[in-house]
């Protein structure tokens, strides 16, 4: 098993397909429970290290680990951020000293969850670095796709939206490409990244085109304050594009899945009836990132220690 | 103390000859020479000579960040890389923008005595690109300054370019400009490309570098003024370059040894060690760089040496300031990405590590071929001798070089100043 869960790309399809099965039995596991916890982590640390607001991911995994029975601090450092107060390398050795067994960080910086690992010896997961990934955000991705759509070979995924600032898309791109699917991504080009033609996807400027190929379409956040520095003119421009209303659902197959890793922006990327809509899985979602990062730390704290 | 018979050198890479120094001169050079009185003589047999080398583009840090480096420490780095003169830059705190700061940069050089330390003044007064510093004050000062640069922030404003372009012209000086056009690079962290997008860090497109030497090529032509380019490391800057030069203006261009050697996919391990500005870049740009360089459109190698204490390279990418160490290795990254794949010989070595620069800084003593009546400032090298990087080892105050446990070609011997050994058998002399 892989100590650190830093990126996407540091699972192949053997392991990937390991964890969103052990969520699965951890999800079943705990059915009808009247103690939702595990004893599996018992006696074990794990530290959760938020470098930015994220109540939803830092909640997700610390009930995650404590369904696990993992020991769970919480390590707030917003406002410590990359420029003043302790730098990421003191706290890490901090970290180190305390004995963490697994350290969950959530960083402004693309980058920090591999500078940290390099630092301590406990497991290291990135929960979202800067622009760069978030890989427990794609692996619940998957998971809700597979659970909906019964499969993910072959699965035609559109991911629509600010793909340049997006952590979730690079891991999605990569998670769902192991794991068989066909991405492709619509952005208008300015929120696309110089290079994007290395990755493993497809590029469309056209929404309304792709739509009908489409079995699960994944809409990203786009902040407006994009719009003050030249991405797109304004919100209703961009909403009329690159939006999923009511008419664009509608070019969808019927059976096709409505996803949104949140936080929402209604009215500018995602109608409010289209996401609220029965083919949308956006409230799944949610509770599926419980067990795949139940999973994770499973897998990541519970093999050999020291195997690698 | 100054007089020395260095026996059987190659005297730049060709003839087998000696060379007699005598009070810091050179008076001889020929074979079978006896030592003038007083001389130590020293063998230096498989040896090359070469002069001195000469560096444009050096971070010293004194004023202002003595944890970093210090004029000593930096000059004593430069000595043990074969340096006989080094270029100081601007950026220091405060910044080299009055005459009081480059002269005094220019005494701890002397003061230091490992090489010579040539200021570099700054364009605008404290970089800020509003208003011109007093560029005459500065030539005038005993630091006798003739280069003026920004470095480390883009002259962006073509007005301010234009008006130092031709002020300088006054005193024969020379912008030496950082060309980065900052509305395309705003929080840049790497090269713009594959990597990049990868990465998740914001790029730093070629085109924002190519953009303002295009421009500024165009407005040393219009008012017949010099330029200098800093570290280049495109291959587009190099097409750009080779026009404006086919158009007779007076433009020179450096390149640094990392970017003829390193790409962008160091990014890939986010250790800032391998952050510079400009970015590290593509193995298409390495080849136009070292082609550009054999050519000559490429005037020059330079180090950016650029010292940073650990806690400013020891966090996250992006929180990481920007530079290498380049002192110590420049020489064995030349003989390993230029001479050993036959693009340069030892003469082009001493061209663009050596001649060629000293002309651009106006440092008359220095850039000279061993002759009768020349200053003694020359270095030894044995081309046949490989070495291992040790950060550790390195006599810069920082540790942040990317070429740690990479094994190099060639090693510096000795290094004389003014017929002074500031460097025997590869250690300082003090």
């Amino acid at each position: 098993m892989i100590r650190h869960l830093l990126s996407a790309a540091d699972l192949d399809r053997d392991t990937a397909t390991l964890l969103l099965d052990t969520a699965r039995q951890l999800g079943q596991a705990l059915t009808g429970r009247e103690v939702k916890k595990l004893p599996t982590l018992r006696g074990r640390t794990v530290v959760n290290l938020f470098y930015e607001d994220s109540t939803r991911t830092r909640v997700s995994f610390e009930t995650a680990a404590k369904r696990l029975s993992a020991d769970v601090v919480n390590f707030s450092a917003k406002g410590s951020s990359v420029s003043k107060g302790e730098s990421l390398k003191d706290t890490a050795w901090t970290l180190q000293a305390m004995g963490a067994d697994a350290v969950v960080i959530r960083h402004p910086a693309s980058g920090a969850s591999h500078r940290l690992a390099g630092w301590v010896d406990g497991s290291v997961l990135n929960a979202g670095d800067g622009t760069h990934e978030h890989p427990t955000q794609a692996l619940l991705d998957a998971y809700t796709m597979r659970e909906r759509m019964g499969r993910l070979d072959g699965l035609r995924v559109t991911i629509v939206g600010d793909v340049l600032h997006s952590r979730v898309a690079r891991s999605n791109v990569l998670l769902l490409r192991t794991l068989g699917a066909d991405v492709t991504l619509v952005a208008p080009p300015t929120l696309l990244p110089v290079g994007v033609e290395t990755w493993p996807a497809r590029i469309s400027y056209d929404f309304d085109a792709i739509l009908p190929k489409t079995d699960v379409v994944m809409m990203l956040r786009v902040q407006r304050e994009r719009m003050t520095d030249s991405f797109f003119p304004s919100v209703r421009e961009y909403s009329r594009r690159y939006g999923l209303d009511l008419r664009r659902a509608a070019l969808l197959p019927d059976d096709a899945l409505v996803m949104h890793p949140g936080p929402m922006v209604r009215g500018m990327e995602i109608a409010p009836e289209v996401a609220d809509s029965a083919r949308s899985a956006i409230v799944e979602q949610v509770a599926n990132g419980v067990l795949v990062r139940m999973a994770a730390l499973y897998l990541l704290l519970s093999g050999e220690k020291g195997a690698e | 103390m100054n007089s020395w018979l260095i026996q059987n050198a190659s005297i730049v890479g060709r003839e087998t000859a000696d060379i007699a120094i005598e009070n810091g001169v050179v008076t001889e050079v020929g074979t079978g020479l006896t030592a003038p009185e007083g001389a130590r003589v020293l063998d230096a047999t498989g040896l090359i000579a070469l002069p001195g080398l000469v560096d444009l583009h050096t971070h010293l840090r004194e004023p202002g960040r003595e944890d970093a480096e210090t004029v000593e420490s930096g000059s004593r780095a430069a000595a043990l890389g074969g340096y006989t003169a080094v270029c100081a830059m601007a950026n220091t705190s405060p910044v080299a923008d009055t005459a009081g700061v480059v002269e005094q940069v220019w005494r701890l050089g002397r003061d230091a005595g490992l090489v010579d330390v040539q200021p570099i003044g700054a364009v605008t007064v404290g970089l800020k690109g509003e208003h011109m510093a007093e560029l005459g004050a500065m030539a005038d000062s005993a630091a006798n300054v003739r280069i003026f640069s920004d470095d480390g922030f883009c002259v962006a404003d073509p007005k301010m370019m234009r008006r130092a372009l031709e002020y300088v012209k006054a005193f024969d000086g020379v912008i030496a400009q950082h060309a980065e056009e900052p509305a395309l690079t705003a929080g840049a962290q790497m090269h713009e490309g594959e990597f990049s997008s990868q990465l998740g860090l914001a790029g730093w497109p070629a085109v924002a570098e190519e953009a303002i030497i295009a421009r500024d090529c165009l407005l040393t032509g219009h008012v017949g003024s010099r330029l200098h380019v800093c570290h280049v490391s495109t291959a587009g800057s190099v097409e750009i370059l080779r026009w404006a030069k086919s158009k007779g203006w007076r433009v020179t261009a450096e390149v640094c040894p990392h970017h003829l050697l390193l790409t962008d996919e160091r990014a890939t391990t986010y250790d800032p060690v391998n952050k510079v500005n400009p970015p590290l870049r593509t193995d298409t740009d390495i080849e136009a760089l070292r082609a550009g360089l054999a050519e000559g459109v490429i005037d020059v190698v330079a180090t950016d040496h650029a010292p940073h204490s650990s806690e400013d390279k020891d966090c996250e990418w992006a929180a990481a300031r920007p530079g290498m160490l380049g002192l110590q290795t420049a020489l064995s990254i030349v003989v390993k990405t230029m001479v050993e794949p036959g693009l340069l010989d030892w003469d082009g070595v001493a061209e663009r590590m050596s001649r060629r620069p000293a002309r651009i800084a106006g440092l008359d003593g220095h850039g000279l071929d061993p002759a009768p009546g020349v200053p003694a400032n020359l270095t030894l090298i044995d081309p046949a001798a490989s070495w291992t990087v040790v950060p550790n080892e390195l006599a810069s105050l920082s540790r942040n070089t990317p070429y740690a446990q990479m094994t190099f070609p060639a090693t510096v011997r000795a290094t004389f100043l003014r017929g002074e050994a500031t460097v025997l058998e590869g250690k300082a002399q003090k």
